[in-house]
């Protein structure tokens, strides 16, 4: 039997209801999703860094991140509490224009006696040759470690992020790294990036 | 239901187009940065080859002046660098790569010249947002891809290969590069080949 026409314009009328709503969830949750991945948490819980990269090749680069083989090397085995980590590429304009401001946090962190031995700084090149590399550090005068990156074996590992990126890495001591901090782009200033990454960390500027 | 399925399948493409490329590249370009995936490595067969002349052409540059290769014979070594198109993810970054090398390009007494076949509207408004560039970039959209195909390096679908030619004083093609058009030919591979020439 046929439903009355006022009762099928109701059950219609509450079916585009029930989609809108649907609908309207669905945006939600990604829009929530796609929020809470752009601040990284996604990311910061799904990288693992497990990957290995060469000895530097100085001996104050060697010394600088506490390595005392020639060996390839994880980043557990970094002497520090905190490890930042750029993702950059010798190709990018923002890597090019930001290389001063890295710099300039390079030598901040060097010049607080109580954060230099806890917060090593060190860069990837990806999809750089050493060549490009060595090409990026001496045309920026960069005295911190780089390392090339050339067939984006890392690159995949960590998620392809978009160049500049920053990682804030928490070593645990037992060789565990803990990714605190993930942000694709350049950062506003060295110092206020500085009092992020030690307000995240729990590391304090105070011996 | 199926329509629920249908509006829930909308609303993640949706968000999925909304949440940006994830190519590699510099964050430079924001989103306005049009990836077509993964292409055909090499699409074009060579015209030229090492030891012969260089194709002579005039291409206008987006300063608006006229570029004509063999103005530069005698004088300079010339290296011409075709990219497949603007506002594509390898080619946004490898121009602004070679943009910070002047000096290594000066050194080994050579000009870049960078080709494509877009307009050059296209071409002002890109290079623009590399934050401008100190080499000629002339555009060879028409006769569409002309200088590109006398040197064998236009795709089928109009675009060109990413290649790089170099060519001696005397305006001989002593270096070639058709690479995968996915890949940015390395800096160091053009330094030694430019450091042939010099030395």
């Amino acid at each position: 039997m046929k439903a009355p026409k006022e009762m099928r314009s109701i059950h219609n009328n509450q079916t585009v209801s029930t989609r809108i709503g649907l609908t309207a969830l669905f945006f939600i949750f990604f829009t929530g999703s796609l929020l809470f991945c752009e601040h990284g948490f996604c990311e910061e819980n799904a990288i693992k860094m497990d990957f290995l990269l060469p000895a530097p090749i100085t001996e104050i680069h060697k010394q600088y991140l506490g390595l005392s083989s020639d060996k390839d090397f994880s980043l557990g085995q970094i002497k520090a509490q905190v490890v930042i980590i750029e993702i950059f590429s010798m190709y990018c304009p923002i890597c090019q224009r930001g290389a001063e401001g890295v710099n300039a946090l390079f030598r901040l962190i060097q010049s607080k006696p109580a954060l230099k031995d806890k917060i090593k700084l060190m860069g990837i090149g990806v999809g750089n040759s050493i060549f490009e590399v060595d090409f990026f550090r001496e045309k920026y005068s960069i005295e911190f470690p780089l390392f090339s990156d050339s067939n984006f074996l890392i690159h995949k590992k960590i998620g392809e992020v978009r160049t500049p990126h920053f990682f804030g890495l928490a070593l645990q001591g037992n060789g565990d790294v803990k990714v605190f901090y993930s942000k694709t782009g350049e950062f506003s200033s060295p110092e206020s990036f500085l009092q992020t990454i030690l307000k995240e960390s729990g590391i304090k500027e105070q011996p | 239901m199926k329509s629920i399925f249908i509006s829930a399948f909308g609303a993640l493409i949706f968000f999925l187009c909304l949440a940006g490329p994830s190519f590699c590249g510099s964050s430079a370009f924001g989103n306005k940065i049009f990836d077509p995936g993964s292409l055909k490595p090499v699409d074009s067969v060579l015209k030229v080859k090492t030891g012969d002349k260089a194709p002579d052409f005039t291409l206008t540059s987006i300063d608006g002046k006229a570029v004509k290769l063999s103005s530069f014979t005698g004088k300079k070594n010339v290296m011409l660098t075709f990219i497949p198109a603007a506002w594509t993810p390898i080619c946004s970054d490898q121009w602004p790569g070679y943009n910070i090398a002047e000096n290594l390009f000066k050194h080994y007494d050579t000009i870049l010249i960078g080709i494509s076949v877009d307009s050059l509207s296209t071409l002002f408004a890109w290079t623009r947002d590399m934050g401008g560039l100190w080499f000629d970039v002339v555009s060879d959209f028409w006769p569409h891809g002309a200088v590109s195909n006398s040197f064998g390096v236009l795709r089928s679908n109009g675009t060109a290969d990413r290649a790089i030619f170099l060519i001696d004083k005397k305006g001989i093609i002593q270096f070639i590069h058709v690479g995968d058009i996915n890949i940015r030919p390395d800096l160091g591979m053009l330094v030694q080949e430019m450091k042939k020439l010099t030395f």
